[in-house]
């Protein structure tokens, strides 16, 4: 046994396994302050971590930056959000309709048991033990790789990140890119040790990582026989559904397998063909911070002569109906699943995807994942409140209000705030700074903005000084107040004494 | 118990608080965002805007009048398969890389712009006679036509018509060879978007550079399963 010295060793054996495949992938692992406390104390997580959430923040905000009606397409994008849950119903039955037309099979599913035997009796009829699938988080949520499994099929992840999740037994900690918690050395080791035709002289230069993975899953593209799908979205008046992607997996699996199979949450609905002109702009920009993603792709039911001849569509509830029942909550639905939020929130950046225990992780994880179960869940507590997920979101959800609103709900029903709301939160904070987790150095803290007034324009400061340049980096800081809160109570103690009427 | 569907569409409105009523129209979307750019299609500007997308995208760009396409075209593929013999020699790297092969046309590509290749060379796919999975990975490029290619993001959109062929014979080959005529050139996605909204059941694929990953460390690595190497022939 070496002795561990706090730098990755060659040489040691490798950490391969990951936390393992759940049982429900909407509640697992470790509470979050527990989990939280474990990823603060792993540097190289936290390292990496930092690196990848700093660097799509940058890109991000100069792509976005470049657009000058960014904010229009932001309006848009929310209001036609707004428009299909209203209309969903109708929606729905146009979107069933039109891929109908077209020659696709539609099939409906309560929840994940539902959708998974459905999924599993189609792969059955082609009488294959092997499919590939597109990255999605729809058969995530739904644990589909393991339903198969149970059906005695292997369900093969064809993305680059979700393939080396998928090797090393672990699950994925960003929903843009999974493998955000290993970094090369770890997946060299991983591929070695899992992946039998792996270049034995396999180096960690990404590149030839990427070469190894390209000629491992280009023999299973080439004879794959069904593959499994999410989509990103579904046009209701063509029926058109939407695949969008960087590396081609994507493009093979939608176009070189006699059968297709989409997974899709009933949520995903744009009304129009049109409307995708809003979407395919907003995503691409807010998701990897790129112009555009490398591939795109939109297919319509069959296609005779081109594509899978065999096309279904699955349409997902799993607690989507109990989300839309919540007018204060509705809103979590718009999601786009562009993992912005996760790289502004500086309670993720620091504790990681895998502490908040569900495929959906980051602020728009905290607000979906309680509403999707219905359960009791500490997970509202898990931020801090400080609004970055707002502003950076491209369908304008407004997280933080909702965030409230769980928060509120969890006391009413326990009568009180609950312990472990109390130790979640207070973990949340601790993950985002250290001058938060205590009071005395909150209220100091929290008078300094006071003396930036001196550099707001237009009552908003665009760029703060070291370290508060990490926060204007990516946002805009409003014109502090004259006065804090905690001033703002005291003075108003002490004039109720003599009866004077508070200052506003 | 009601099927599926009929309880997931009762669930649905019962969250709306709506019973079986008529829908309510659709709401009024507000659209301020710019319907198209300020330069025409085509124009020196957009065309700029294009080739600086695509040279970030790390996409080879060729701006050639429309009588070079074939020169260009016939070098383009001898340089390939120079590459290919030379890699086919490195044992390591030769798992990875198609060996010399043919190039993949659909039937409905302009002949014109293979006049610089010898016919032997050269094979034709169709919807009706398509050629396999295999086949086409053992090819050393494809040759396509595009609908339409949008500036700002540096996309060029195929839609599968008989000059671009079926989805995947611009996947399969290691290389892309694509043509766009200047005048499909629009500025904006919504310009876009329109124009292939005139035949949404048309298979798409937007394609914008090669395909590639970072999900190894956030460190890009151009070509993974898609293409590696996209040149885009710009043809005035």
């Amino acid at each position: 046994m070496s002795t561990f010295l706090g730098m990755p060793d060659a040489g040691a054996p490798a950490t391969v396994s990951g936390v393992g495949r759940p049982d429900d992938p909407l509640h697992w692992g470790a509470t979050f302050p527990d989990a939280a406390r474990t990823a603060l104390a792993d540097e190289q997580l936290r390292r990496n971590l930092g690196n990848a959430t700093s660097t799509i923040r940058a890109k991000r905000a100069r792509v976005v930056g470049e657009v000058p009606d960014w904010e229009a397409l932001r309006d848009a994008g929310s209001a036609l959000k707004t428009d299909v849950m209203t209309r969903l119903p109708e929606l729905l039955e146009e979107l069933e309709r039109n891929v109908t037309a077209r020659g696709g099979v539609v099939h409906w599913a309560r929840d994940a048991a539902e959708a998974n035997r459905i999924v599993a009796g189609i792969v059955r009829a082609k009488e294959t033990d092997e499919v590939v699938k597109v990255k999605s988080m729809a058969t995530q949520e739904i644990g589909l790789n393991e339903a198969l499994a149970e059906e005695g099929v292997a369900a093969v992840e064809t993305d680059l990140a979700e393939l080396i999740v998928q090797l090393a037994d672990d699950m994925p900690s960003h929903i843009l890119v999974p493998a955000i918690h290993r970094n090369r050395t770890e997946i060299r080791d991983i591929f070695l040790e899992r992946m039998a035709d792996a270049p034995p002289d396999l180096t960690d230069v990404p590149r030839e990582l990427a070469m190894a993975a390209r000629a491992h899953l280009r023999r299973k593209f080439l004879s794959a026989k069904v593959a499994v799908s999410g989509a990103n979205f579904a046009v209701a008046d063509t029926g058109t559904l939407a695949v969008v992607e960087s590396e081609g997996n994507g493009r093979m699996c939608l176009t070189l397998p006699e059968t297709l199979v989409t997974v899709m949450g009933i949520e995903k609905l744009v009304p129009t063909f049109d409307d995708l002109e809003v979407f395919l702009q907003l995503l691409p920009r807010s998701s990897t911070g790129e112009r555009m993603n490398p591939y795109t792709s939109l297919w319509t039911g069959v296609t005779p002569g081109d594509g899978p001849q065999e096309f279904h569509l699955v349409l997902l509830d799993n607690g989507r109906t109990k989300v839309l029942a919540d007018e204060a909550g509705r809103s979590a639905l718009h999601c786009i699943r562009c993992s912005a939020c996760l790289n502004v929130c500086p309670v993720y950046e620091r504790v990681g995807g895998h502490a908040y225990g569900s495929v959906y992780p980051g602020p728009i994880g905290a607000i979906l994942t309680p509403q999707l179960t219905g359960e009791k869940s500490d997970l509202p507590y898990a931020s801090t409140l400080c609004g970055a997920c707002y502003q950076v979101c491209p369908v304008k959800i407004d997280i933080p209000s909702i965030l409230v609103e769980l928060r509120a709900r969890e006391v009413e029903l326990s009568g009180a705030a609950p312990d472990t709301a109390d130790r979640v939160w207070q973990a949340a904070m601790k993950a985002a700074s250290y001058a938060m987790a205590d009071g005395g150095r909150f209220r100091r803290a929290a008078r300094l903005p006071r003396a930036l007034r001196a550099i707001a324009r237009h009552g908003v400061i665009r760029r703060l000084p070291f370290p508060g340049s990490l926060w204007t980096r990516s946002r805009d800081l409003p014109e502090p107040p004259r006065q804090t809160f905690h001033d703002w109570w005291a003075a108003r103690e002490r004039r109720a004494g003599t009866r004077q009427e508070g200052e506003r | 118990m009601s099927d599926a569907r009929t309880e997931v569409l009762a669930r649905v409105r019962e969250a709306l608080g709506r019973g079986t009523d008529a829908a309510p129209a659709p709401a009024v979307v507000p659209r301020g965002y710019r319907p198209a750019g300020e330069h025409a299609p085509g124009s020196e500007p957009v065309l700029e805007l294009l080739v600086d997308r695509l040279v970030d995208y790390r996409a080879h760009v060729h701006r050639v009048a429309g009588a070079e396409v074939a020169d260009v075209v016939a070098r383009l593929v001898e340089e390939v398969r120079t590459v290919a013999a030379a890699d086919a020699d490195d044992s390591h790297r030769a798992a990875a890389r198609p060996a010399p092969g043919s190039v993949v046309v659909p039937d409905g590509l302009d002949r014109a712009w293979l006049a610089g290749l010898s016919g032997d060379d050269v094979r034709a796919d169709a919807r009706d006679e398509p050629l396999t999975a295999t086949e086409l990975d053992g090819a050393c490029a494809v040759v396509t036509a595009a609908r339409v290619a949008v500036a700002e993001t540096g996309t060029i959109v195929l839609d599968a018509e008989p000059d671009q062929g079926r989805r995947a014979i611009s996947l399969v080959p290691d290389v892309h060879v694509c043509v766009v005529r200047t005048d499909q050139v629009v500025q904006t996605v919504p310009e876009a978007v329109r124009l292939l909204g005139e035949h949404p059941g048309r298979p798409q694929t937007w394609i914008s550079g090669p395909s590639a990953t970072s999900d190894i460390e956030l460190d890009r690595v151009e070509g993974v399963h898609g293409p590696r190497t996209l040149h885009v022939l710009l043809v005035s």
